[in-house]
């Protein structure tokens, strides 16, 4: 660990702390109907897609609208990708995905996961990657907020049985949010030297006699969604360790920032949305901590480098090298790496399969948690809002009264929603790891033996169920046990848990809103902040510490005798 | 207090004895499935016995697996032990109850006419509507409602006080309970409940547990607690592939052993223990509620509605001050109100004849021949005739209107006002046809009351103050109180309205009440507690009765509330907390043979791998045993506001459960160890 | 459920070409228009032929140019079996390996028996036994250029001290003294290299 590293830590994380202030102020606005600068196009869009935007939606219609749009969504990626060739933007000509394929990214890419079975250069079209992939990074990112947004409002009602409306939610973070800060960003990165063009590969002769064919298309502004909705799907199969995706350290930073602040932003809007700021900031703070403690960690087993390799006679600085890139180093990797699985965007700038045993452990351990530091777009906030109800729940009782965040009490039929969410993560990752270790396809699928290759099985379904997307990336993902299993994880990981945040919406928002009195129990404050910590640690990542401990713990130790696999 | 608040051990012997074996009667498996976490225990236990009956059988060791197996048992038997020492407990307090039901003959009269017409029925056999005749030293056959007579009732039986109470026919001190007696006279009830379901069959059965239904609270715990028990179910079934994968071979017991460790089995075991022992606790304090959720409600009331005689003042006005008008000593004043009230046994006269002689060292005697003048409604005075002496007290204006004085001295209508000002009653007093001066009665607030209220305050509670007092006297009562909010003037229906606004705020109301037409009042409110003294209609309203009648106790009523909820809080958060330490003992030990330098997780050095287990297993076993009594006890609800209170027990709770297992299972692994059992 | 088919398919059919044609398409444009050189892939040209881009690693070897990382990039041959195709920019990836691979192992062992032969007996700089992560790493750490310098600047009969001082002012140096690591881009310090050589009136006279 150096000075330095910590100073670039530091940097990000006043980046994004900083940023996430005004912005989640300006999304508070968007989602109360006050921002409306592209008032005309929204009118039009309604007017032309026959949306009511004055319709107050029940819990019930919010869920129907969100599942029947995703499913058309999902429906329309998979055609894409199964009839590419036919389609414009293919100057590679290439062929139809597999049935199974399709599917697994069709699923990927509806649920805000990018999990990317396929790789990019070789079996995807420009097209396909901008009106199929590119066009999800935008809504499931806006359906995320939407929900987010729902759920605030939950909060702000009182005895009310609406949630508003999910169509006009939507549009608008597209237009307001999603839409501008995608294009400045996008344009910044093409200014640090990201492509953008629909031009085939490009062939170069290089100066020692050789020819480099060299992949480049439209990346910028697909780059600029994927963080910044949490996307994560790469145009290229290196991700954002690809120069094309990540030129410099400088979009990194920016990229960085772009995939962590509207996750922070969020408890911003809903602390304004609720008029009482502190609410949010508590969550905030908490997701801060986890992150900053994840990020440092994951530097601090990084920055030691393996020290099989340092015997065989590498220099032990910067720390270990493998699977990442010079232009970022230590620091800028795994804090780019814990932030991407912190939020569900699951982009990497670095190898996570290569990383030391405990600094791989962190990113995986960010997922286990159920991405709420500061989690996917939406999905961060809704989690975190459970795990309040719980945190609120359990220790709510110990001063005495019937549990109740911001004055709505919690009761059975929230706690009931919420162990439902919570357990269809873990059945997911639990179930659907060990059970793909024990199958000969599975074992076929890892690129390593011994422990990691039990660590790279349990972060495919951790990761796919948690919707982040990122993988330890040697796994051969795209097997029928994978496809199938991985994308029915996904749509479960998504929906099965949304809808139960939904729900637990609607029956909060039509409960009264209790004022505060003394006797309440604060949930503003570092002693909430430090409870709510405990719970999400407790409740969402102590389920899996007994696989950690046969997978990357096991690594550690056996690394550390000089044991090789 | 009274006879039945006798303190039950919190281990008697006998209670014991019984508990334990209706501990082993409820591992009947259908009974147990109520506890979701304890049913799986048990499952765990019983799938752990058969495999180490296998390997015996097999040949194959064995010993370990029924070592656990033991200690699975044991996990099951000490919550079911939990459960079955409350539900003692509470027995216990029914046994004496029960002495109190007999079956008596009752008097059924045919014709309400001639009640001595009468026909002898089995009190069992009594319908509701019957009408029975209950005279001297008979016991009252079932709860009613007195229709004709007057009788004094012994009700110790009910509320363990001994002296009789007048109860008779019409008014707020008609209804009378089943297995109470008349003392003297007779009386006709009409018997107001069916056999099984009188206030005592209700009582008994409350406090047995038999009626026992899940609060809602309690519902929503046990969904968290079941959720868990799957969710770890989960983790430790997947561990097998996982396991099988990374060459570690798992056996039945070890894992039996992490799944018991990991559930929830402290809370889960002592839930059902925690809501009985907060039922007894409210028995105890001689008020039944009639469901555990009225408990629960106490403790999440944000507004207690108090009536202010009785509960916040000390329910009668006292002599505080004497105001002579000029030319009139203060003494003669004295003296004369003394005099009036020497055929006052009112409070207030009493209180008069006190205050003279305490302030004055006057002993006031009746003169020769003196004739008390008693108050009455249509003078609204009262005083004393003698030869040459005619003192009279009583209200102002009665009185000024008796000696025929159209106005009075500017000095006695200012101290009128200032009295009436102060929240006191002004009494004027007069000696033949000379007005001597104004006589102040306060209402007199209970020495420690402010310190409650604030206390409560800061509990979030808000205290309303009712009052039929006008509203200058109640404001200046409230002030010297300390109350939140007074309704003064106050009729039935103002408390129903102030009831109705409250709660549509989302606020919780506790208020209590003994009048019929307190009835919707107390119907209304979360928490209503009719007093036993009270009318059946206010008893039937309420969801709390108190045997003491003592209004001032619904704050003590929301204490116990609230301590029910914070020992559940504070249990659960101890139990989930446990689990990181258990981590650390069995982890290391489960994956050492294929893991080696795994064992540098073994943080505690147990011992060995099969010590680290049974340790971690024998400590998840005791503790269960070891909360009992604070099960029992309850945590002491401190009024030091939901932050600090949050804080303390947190640090209690929360790190206390993390910390307590590492010392308590390195504790067992060395008491293994020493044996050479399993290391 | 009829209620919300009408406005959910819309909107997917309106956002697939709203955001999925009309948007890129304009993008693609604005931003050729503003950063050609950038929007093309920074392709560098030289005689009008494009020799490389800018921000894209090339297999440089041997000991007379500065040598990039290694690559893990493979890719099939005509029959069928994987083959290494370092720095093939129509690919992209790493290695994968774990840290408790023996196969990485092997593979460390034998770049560092490599360099040493080349470099002489000292630690191995890390970034120059290990793969990076997109396997088209443009850079290599300043340390590992200036332990190639000596043997790039003998090889190509340059003096050292020249050969050092381009790669000092070729190089990145963290803005802030934290941002990013020191570092050289190899293709523009070959250029460059190349570029000197050429220039033989002022360099090969010493």
């Amino acid at each position: 660990m150096t000075i330095a590293g910590g100073a670039y830590i530091a940097l990000i994380f006043v980046l994004v702390l900083g940023g996430a202030i005004p912005l989640g102020l300006y999304i508070a606005r968007i989602l109360q109907g006050e921002v409306r600068f592209l008032a005309p196009v929204e009118h039009g869009v309604y007017a032309v897609c026959g949306v009511d935007p004055a319709r107050e939606m029940r819990w019930q219609d919010y869920v129907v609208a969100l599942l029947l749009l995703s499913v058309i969504h999902l429906v329309l990626l998979y055609a894409i990708l199964r009839l590419q060739e036919y389609l414009p933007f293919n100057p590679q000509h290439i062929g139809p995905m597999s049935p199974r394929l399709a599917f697994n990214t069709a699923a990927s890419f509806t649920t805000n996961t990018n999990w990317q079975s396929y790789a990019p250069e070789a079996q995807i079209s420009n097209g396909a990657q901008m009106f199929g992939l590119a066009v999800h990074m935008f809504i499931s990112a806006a359906a995320g907020i939407a929900v987010a947004g729902a759920v605030m409002r939950a909060f702000t009602s009182s005895g009310l049985q609406t949630l508003g409306n999910f169509y006009v939610d939507l549009t608008r973070i597209t237009l307001y949010l999603l839409l501008p800060f995608t294009i400045v960003a996008a344009l910044l990165l093409v200014w640090s030297g990201s492509p953008q063009t629909f031009a085939p590969f490009a062939t170069a002769h290089t100066i020692f006699g050789s020819v480099q064919k060299i992949a480049v298309g439209p990346v910028a502004l697909q780059e600029a969604i994927k963080e910044f909705g949490t996307n994560g799907g790469g145009f290229f199969n290196a991700n954002s360790a690809h120069p094309f995706e990540n030129p410099t350290i400088w979009t990194n930073i920016l990229e960085n920032w772009l995939l962590l602040v509207i996750g922070f932003a969020l408890p911003v809007a809903f602390g304004r949305m609720v008029g009482r700021p502190r609410q949010g900031y508590a969550l905030y703070g908490a997701m801060a901590i986890i992150l900053i403690a994840g990020c440092i960690g994951a530097y601090a087993a990084e920055s030691h480098a393996n020290p099989l390799h340092v015997a065989a006679g590498i220099s032990a600085a910067p720390g270990n090298m493998e699977g990442k890139e010079v232009r970022f180093g230590i620091a800028a990797s795994t804090t780019f790496n814990v932030s991407a699985t912190g939020t569900s965007t699951g982009a990497v700038n670095s190898f996570t399969d290569s990383y030391m045993p405990l600094a791989g452990a962190v990113p995986l351990f960010m997922m286990e948690l159920g991405e709420v530091t500061p989690g996917g777009v939406g999905s961060g906030f809704y989690t975190i809002i459970v795990f309040a109800l719980l945190s609120v729940f359990v220790a709510g009782l110990m001063v005495g009264r019937t549990p109740e965040y911001l004055g709505k009490k919690v009761q059975a039929r929230e706690i009931k929603l919420a162990m439902l969410s919570v357990l269809i993560l873990t059945v997911f990752i639990l179930v659907g790891g060990g059970f793909s270790l024990i199958t000969t396809s599975g074992l076929a699928s890892l690129a390593n033996a011994g422990p990691h290759g039990l660590s790279e099985m349990l972060y495919a379904w951790t990761s796919a169920t948690e919707n982040n997307g990122s993988a330890m990336a040697g796994i051969s993902a795209d097997t029928p046990l994978l496809d199938y299993g991985l994308g029915t994880a996904m749509l479960f990981g998504r929906f099965a848990f949304m809808i139960p945040v939904i729900a637990i919406a609607g029956s909060l928002a039509a409960k009264p809103k209790l004022p505060d009195s003394s006797g309440t129990f604060p949930t503003d404050g570092a002693l909430f902040v430090a409870l709510l910590i405990g719970v999400i640690i407790i409740l969402g990542g102590l389920q899996f510490l007994p696989a950690m401990t046969l997978g990357p713990l096991a690594e550690h130790f056996a690394l550390f005798a000089g044991k090789t696999y | 207090m009274t006879q039945h608040a006798e303190t039950i051990a919190l281990f008697d012997r006998a209670i014991l004895a019984r508990a334990a074996r209706d501990a082993v009667m409820k591992l009947n498996p259908r009974l147990l499935m109520r506890n979701p976490v304890i049913f799986v225990t048990e499952i765990v236990a019983l799938l752990t016995t058969a495999v180490g009956i296998e390997s015996v059988v097999r040949g194959q060791g064995g010993a370990f697996a029924l070592t656990i197996a033991v200690w699975l048992w044991l996990t099951v038997l000490f919550a079911t032990f939990a459960e079955a020492v409350a539900e003692g407990r509470g027995r216990a307090r029914a046994e004496s109850l029960r002495r109190a039901r007999t079956d008596t003959m009752a008097k059924l009269v045919l014709d309400p006419r001639e009640p001595q017409m009468w026909k002898p029925t089995p009190a069992l056999d009594l319908r509701k509507g019957d009408l029975v005749l209950v005279e001297t030293s008979d016991l009252i056959p079932s709860d009613g409602e007195i229709v004709q007579g007057i009788a004094s009732v012994n009700e110790s039986a009910i509320t363990g006080e001994s002296a009789p109470v007048i109860r008779e026919s019409g008014g707020d001190r008609s209804a009378v309970t089943g297995g109470t007696q008349v003392v003297s006279d007779w009386i006709v009830v009409r018997i107001t409940a069916e056999q099984g379901s009188t206030f005592l069959d209700r009582m008994i059965a409350l406090v047995e547990g038999a009626e026992r239904r899940k609060t809602p609270n309690e519902i929503a715990l046990d969904i968290l607690l079941a959720g868990l028990t799957i969710i770890f179910l989960v983790a430790v079934v997947t561990l097998v592939p996982f396991g099988d994968y990374s060459h570690a071979a798992l056996r039945v017991p070890v894992l039996a052993a992490l799944l018991v460790c990991l559930i929830p089995t402290t809370i889960g075991g002592l839930l059902s223990a925690i809501g009985i022992a907060g039922m007894d606790r409210l028995i105890r304090f001689n008020v039944i509620a009639t469901s555990g959720r009225a408990v629960e409600a106490a403790g999440d009331v944000d507004a207690l509605l108090l009536d202010k005689t009785g509960t916040i003042t000390f329910g009668n006005r006292m002599a505080a001050g004497l105001y002579p008008v000029p030319g009139v000593q203060e003494r003669e004043l004295a003296e004369m109100a003394a005099l009036s009230s020497l055929g006052d046994d009112t409070p207030e006269g009493r209180s008069i004849l006190a205050f003279v002689r305490d302030r004055f060292g006057i002993t006031a005697t009746a003169p020769e021949g003196a004739t008390v003048v008693p108050f009455s409604a249509n003078t609204r005075l009262s005083g004393l005739d003698a030869p040459g002496i005619h003192v009279r007290k009583g209200a102002v204006d009665s009185v000024l209107s008796a000696i025929s004085l159209s106005s009075a001295p500017q000095a006695f209508t200012d101290a009128v006002s200032r009295v009436a000002r102060a929240g006191s009653t002004p009494l004027a007093v007069s000696a033949g046809n000379r007005l001597l001066g104004v006589l102040e009665l306060k209402d007199i607030v209970k020495p420690d009351i402010k310190e409650r209220f604030a206390a409560l305050r800061r509990m979030g509670i808000r205290t309303v103050m009712v009052t039929g007092d006008n509203r200058i006297t109640a404001n200046a009562i409230a002030a010297e109180a300390g109350v939140d909010d007074v309704i003064a003037e106050a009729t039935p229906q103002d408390k129903l309205a102030y009831i109705r606004k409250v709660q549509a705020e989302g606020r919780l109301v506790a208020m209590c009440g003994d009048g019929t037409n307190d009835a919707p009042a107390l119907a209304q409110a979360d928490v209503g507690v009719a007093m036993q003294s009270g009318t059946q209609a206010a008893r039937e309203a309420g969801n709390m009765i108190d045997l003491d009648s003592d209004p001032t106790k619904l704050i003590e009523i929301v204490e116990i509330g609230k301590q029910l909820l914070i020992t559940r809080g504070a249990l659960t958060t101890f139990s989930i907390a446990n689990d990181i330490s258990k981590y650390f003992a069995i982890l290391p030990a489960i994956f050492l043979a294929a893991y080696p330098g795994l064992g540098a997780l073994n943080i505690m050095q147990l011992a060995s791998p099969e010590s680290a287990i049974l340790s971690a297993v024998i400590f998840n076993a005791i503790i269960i045993v070891a909360l009992v009594p604070l099960a029992l006890r309850g945590i002491k609800f401190r009024a030091i506001g939901a932050g600090a209170l949050l804080r303390r027990n947190l640090l209690i709770y929360g790190l206390g459960g993390i910390a307590a297992p590492f010392a308590g299972i390195k504790a067992i692994d060395l008491v293994l160890h020493s044996f050479h059992i399993f290391s | 459920m009829i209620r919300e088919l009408r406005p959910a398919l819309s909107l997917v059919v309106f956002f697939t070409i709203a955001m999925g044609f009309f948007l890129p398409a304009v993008f693609t444009e604005v931003a050729q228009v503003i950063f050609p050189f950038q929007a093309r892939g920074s392709l560098i040209t030289q005689n009008g032929q494009v020799v490389g881009s800018a921000v894209i690693g090339q297999n440089f070897t041997g000991p007379d140019w500065f040598v990039a990382r290694p690559s893990s990039l493979t890719g099939t041959d005509a029959k069928g079996a994987a083959v290494a195709t370092p720095y093939d920019a129509s690919e992209s990836g790493a290695s994968n390996l774990a840290p408790s691979s023996a196969a990485l192992l092997a593979a460390v062992k034998q770049r560092v028996a490599a360099w040493h032969n080349t470099y002489g007996q000292r630690p191995v700089p890390a970034d120059a036994a290990t793969s990076s992560g997109s396997g088209l790493d443009p850079d290599i750490s300043l340390a590992n250029a200036r332990a190639q310098a000596p043997v790039v600047a003998a090889a190509r009969h340059l003096p050292a001290d020249r050969v050092v001082a381009l790669v000092n002012t070729m190089a990145y140096l963290p803005a802030l003294g934290f941002i990013g690591m020191p570092n050289v881009n190899v293709l523009r310090l070959n250029l460059a290299l190349a570029q000197m050589k050429a220039g033989t009136n002022s360099v090969s006279s010493k």
